[in-house]
C-alpha cells in the first residue's frame, strides 16, 4: 500500500473527487496559483483549470457565504480556511446560513458544502491561529464535524464529506500535514460517524481524536512497557455524528476512561463525552471519568511552553497513570 | 428628523415616462392589471396579518412590508427561469411577488405545519425553491453573500440569469455585503444588489447612519450602479430590467437604490414614534403611495376601472381572510417535528452513507 502524508492524502481526496463530480469546486485563499498556504492543493490548478480550483480574496464570510449560496443551486464547494481560526469573521454564514438553511426552509433546501482548513495549536503562531473549534461547531444541529489523525482517514473521511448533502466541517492540523502512513490508492471511503480502535487494549480506554491520538499511542507505548497497563486508544474520527456505541463497548471492556483532547476544557468535546458515558455506562465505570484538555488560557506564544499547554504525550501519560490510581 | 435629506420630491414634470420604457410598453392590459393585483394582494395581506398578531395569533417579530409593495413586484416581476431572488426578513413582499400562496405564508406566521417552512421559519425565513426565492434571512446584511452565490452558481452552470439580492439600506453598512460587492465585481458575478432604502435601519435615518450616497459605494467596487423611485412600478421595471439584462447578457453585477418608504414600524414591536413625525407619513400615504399611483395611471391609461378597481381589492381582502381561516384551521407541529428537517441524511434514512448519533439529549 502507498505510504504517503496526511497533506497528499487529503491533496488527493480532493482530486478524486474533483474528477468524480464535475460540481466540486476547490475555493480558498492562495489554493490555486500559490499552490496551498500549506501546499496541500498543489498541483490542481494545472490539472483541474482555473473553474474547478478558485483563488479567492482574504474575505472568509464573503467567499464561504458565496460558497453557501451556490451549493444552494447544486455547486458543491470544497472552500478551505487557511486556518480554521479565521471563521470568527464568517461565522454568520458559517453558522447562521448553512446551519440553519435547512432548518427554516421546513427541509426545502440542503446545503453540500464541505470547509476544511487546519485547526490546531503547537506551532507558536499566538492565540489568534490556534483555534480548536470543533466544539463551537458541533453545538450546531444540522452540521458535520469531522478530526481526522492519520493520512488514510483523512483522504476517506474527506471523500464522505465532499459526497455528504449536508454541510460538513473538516478540521486538519498543520502538524499532521507531513506525518507518513499507509493509504489506499484509488477509492477509500471512510463514512462519517464511525470510530476506529487505534490500538487495542483491556485496562484504560482513552477517548480522542486528531493529533491528540498520536500522543496518546505514544503515551499507551509507555504505559504497556513500563507500567504494563494495556491501553485502548479510541479515535472517534467525526465529532457530530459521533459514534458513541463504540465508546460503549470500550468502556464495557476496559471500565476506566480517560479523554484527551486538543481543547479548552469549558464546554469542551471532552465534556459532552463525559457527560455521556456516565450517564450510559455509569455500572461500567470502575472510577472517575478523567480528561486532559489544553491548559486553559489562550494559546501562548513562547514555544517550548506551548508543548505544556497542549496535550503530549508526558501530560497523557501522567493523565493515565491518575486515571489509574 | 426628516426621512433623508436628499429624498426625491415625486417625478418632476420633465421626468421621463417610464411606462414608455420598453420593458413596459410591451405590458399587456392583463399584465397591468396583474402587476396592481399583486401590489393589492401583499398589501392586504400585511393588513391581515398584522390583525392577527394584535389577536395574538402570532409570534416573535412582524416586519411589515406595506408602502414597499412596487419594488418587489416591479423586480420579481421581470423574472426568468434562470433568475433568482434573495432578501432580508421584510420578506413577505416578495414571497407573494414570486408567485408563492399566501395561505402557507401566513400559516408560516401561525407557527402551523402547513407553513411554507413548516412553521420552523417563521415570518423572517419564508423560502420556496420550486420559485427561486431562496429567503428569508433574519441577520441584516447576511444574505448578501448568498446572493452572490446564487450567482457564482448560475454562472458555473453556464445558465443565463440573474440573481436580485436585497437589502435594506441598513444593510449596507454591514461588512458581508462589501466583501459580496467586491467579488461579485473581481469574478464577473450575474448579480443585481437591490437596496430598498426606505429612510430608516430600523429607527436609525439614513442621515445619522451611513455616510454619502448609498448605491454609489458600487462604484468603489467598479461595478455600475443606478437609483430610482420605488413609489412608480414602472420606474422600478425600467431601471431594474437595464441591470437584470446587464448581468444575465455580461455577467456584470451591479447596485441598485430604489427608494422607497415603509407606513409601519420597523416591525411591530416599535411603536414609531421616536424617529419620524406622523406628518412625514401622512405625506408619503398621499403623494407617493405605490398603488394609488398606479391605480391612478392605469385608470388613466384605460385600463383599469374603478370597479375592476374595486374587484381587485375585494378579491385581494378576501383571499387574505382565507389565508387566515386556513392558517387558524391548520394543526401545529407537533414536537416530534422539532428534530426533522435537520440534516439531509436523518431525512432521507435510505439514502445515509454515515453512521453514529446526529442528535444529542
Amino acid at each position: 500500500m502507498p505510504v504517503i502524508t496526511y497533506r497528499e492524502a487529503v491533496r488527493h481526496a480532493l482530486a478524486e473527487e474533483l474528477e468524480r463530480d464535475p460540481n466540486v469546486v476547490v475555493m480558498g485563499e492562495e489554493v490555486a496559483q500559490f499552490n496551498g498556504a500549506y501546499k496541500v492543493t498543489e498541483g490542481l490548478l494545472a490539472r483541474f483549470g482555473p473553474q474547478r480550483i478558485v483563488d479567492t480574496p482574504i474575505s472568509e464570510a464573503g467567499f464561504i457565504g458565496v460558497g453557501i449560496g451556490a451549493s444552494m443551486l447544486g455547486v458543491r464547494p470544497v472552500m478551505e480556511l487557511m486556518f480554521w481560526s479565521f471563521y470568527s469573521v464568517a461565522f454568520d454564514q458559517i453558522l447562521n446560513n448553512a446551519a440553519n438553511v435547512r432548518y427554516m426552509s421546513g427541509g426545502q433546501i440542503h446545503c453540500p458544502i464541505v470547509i476544511r482548513g487546519p485547526a490546531n495549536g503547537g506551532t507558536n503562531v499566538g492565540a489568534t491561529h490556534s483555534h480548536t473549534p470543533e466544539n463551537v461547531l458541533a453545538n450546531h444541529p444540522g452540521v458535520k464535524v469531522v478530526v481526522p489523525s492519520t493520512p488514510a482517514d483523512a483522504k476517506g473521511l474527506l471523500k464522505s464529506a465532499i459526497r455528504d448533502n449536508d454541510p460538513v466541517f473538516f478540521l486538519e492540523n498543520t502538524m499532521l500535514y507531513g506525518e507518513k502512513g499507509e493509504v489506499p490508492a484509488g477509492e477509500h471511503v471512510v463514512p462519517l460517524g464511525l470510530a476506529d480502535v487505534k490500538r487495542a487494549g483491556t485496562d484504560l480506554t482513552i477517548v480522542t481524536y486528531g493529533r491528540s491520538v498520536l500522543h496518546s499511542l505514544a503515551a499507551a507505548e509507555v504505559l504497556e512497557r513500563e507500567h504494563r497497563i494495556s491501553t485502548e486508544v479510541l479515535d472517534l474520527r467525526t465529532i457530530r455524528p459521533l459514534d458513541f456505541d463504540s465508546v460503549l463497548k470500550s468502556v464495557a471492556k476496559t471500565h476506566r476512561v480517560l479523554i484527551v483532547e486538543e481543547q479548552k476544557p469549558f464546554a469542551s468535546v471532552g465534556s459532552q463525552l463525559a457527560y455521556m458515558i456516565q450517564r450510559e455506562a455509569f455500572d461500567e465505570l470502575d472510577g472517575p471519568i478523567h480528561r486532559l484538555a489544553t491548559v486553559d488560557a489562550p494559546a501562548i506564544y513562547s514555544p517550548p511552553v506551548e508543548v505544556e499547554q497542549l496535550p503530549n504525550p508526558r501530560r497523557v501519560l501522567q493523565a493515565a497513570l491518575e486515571t489509574l490510581a | 428628523m426628516s426621512k433623508k435629506p436628499t429624498a426625491k420630491e415625486a417625478s418632476p414634470p420633465s421626468a421621463p415616462d417610464h411606462a414608455q420604457a420598453p420593458v413596459n410598453a410591451r405590458l399587456t392590459p392583463e399584465d397591468r392589471v396583474e402587476l396592481f393585483r399583486k401590489m393589492v394582494r401583499i398589501r392586504r395581506f400585511e393588513e391581515r396579518s398584522l390583525r392577527a398578531y394584535q389577536a395574538k395569533k402570532i409570534g416573535g417579530f412582524l416586519h411589515l412590508y406595506i408602502g414597499q409593495e412596487a419594488v418587489a413586484v416591479g423586480c420579481c416581476s421581470l423574472m426568468g427561469p434562470n433568475d433568482h431572488v434573495i432578501t432580508a426578513y421584510r420578506d413577505h413582499g416578495h414571497a407573494i411577488a414570486v408567485g408563492m400562496d399566501p395561505k402557507p405564508l401566513m400559516a408560516e406566521l401561525y407557527g402551523k405545519a402547513t407553513g411554507c417552512s413548516k412553521g420552523k421559519g417563521g415570518s423572517m425565513h419564508y423560502f420556496d425553491p420550486s420559485r427561486n426565492f431562496w429567503g428569508g434571512h433574519g441577520i441584516v446584511g447576511g444574505q448578501i453573500p448568498l446572493g452572490a452565490g446564487l450567482a457564482y452558481g448560475l454562472k458555473y452552470k453556464g445558465l443565463k440569469g440573474a440573481a436580485m439580492a436585497f437589502m435594506g439600506d441598513g444593510a449596507v453598512n454591514q461588512g458581508a455585503v462589501h466583501e459580496a460587492y467586491n467579488l461579485a465585481s473581481l469574478w464577473n458575478l450575474p448579480v443585481v444588489f437591490v437596496i430598498e432604502n426606505n429612510g430608516y435601519s430600523m429607527g436609525t435615518s439614513q442621515a445619522r447612519s451611513s455616510a454619502g450616497e448609498l448605491a454609489q459605494r458600487a462604484a468603489g467596487y467598479d461595478m455600475q450602479w443606478g437609483q430610482c423611485s420605488g413609489h412608480d412600478v414602472y420606474e422600478v421595471r425600467a431601471m431594474m430590467d437595464k441591470f437584470l439584462t446587464l448581468a444575465r447578457e455580461t455577467g456584470k453585477p451591479s447596485t441598485v437604490e430604489i427608494d422607497t418608504y415603509r407606513y409601519r414600524g420597523h416591525s411591530v414591536a416599535d411603536p414609531d414614534n421616536t424617529y419620524r413625525s406622523k406628518q412625514e407619513i401622512e405625506e408619503y400615504r398621499r403623494t407617493r403611495d405605490p398603488i394609488q399611483l398606479f391605480q391612478d395611471k392605469l385608470l388613466a391609461e384605460g385600463v383599469l376601472t374603478p370597479a375592476l378597481a374595486e374587484q381587485i381589492d375585494t378579491e385581494a381582502r378576501a383571499e387574505a381572510d382565507v389565508a387566515a381561516d386556513f392558517s387558524e384551521a391548520s394543526p401545529f407541529p407537533t414536537p416530534a417535528d422539532i428534530q426533522t428537517d435537520v440534516y439531509w441524511e436523518a431525512d432521507n434514512p435510505a439514502d445515509r452513507r454515515s453512521q453514529g448519533r446526529l442528535f444529542f439529549t
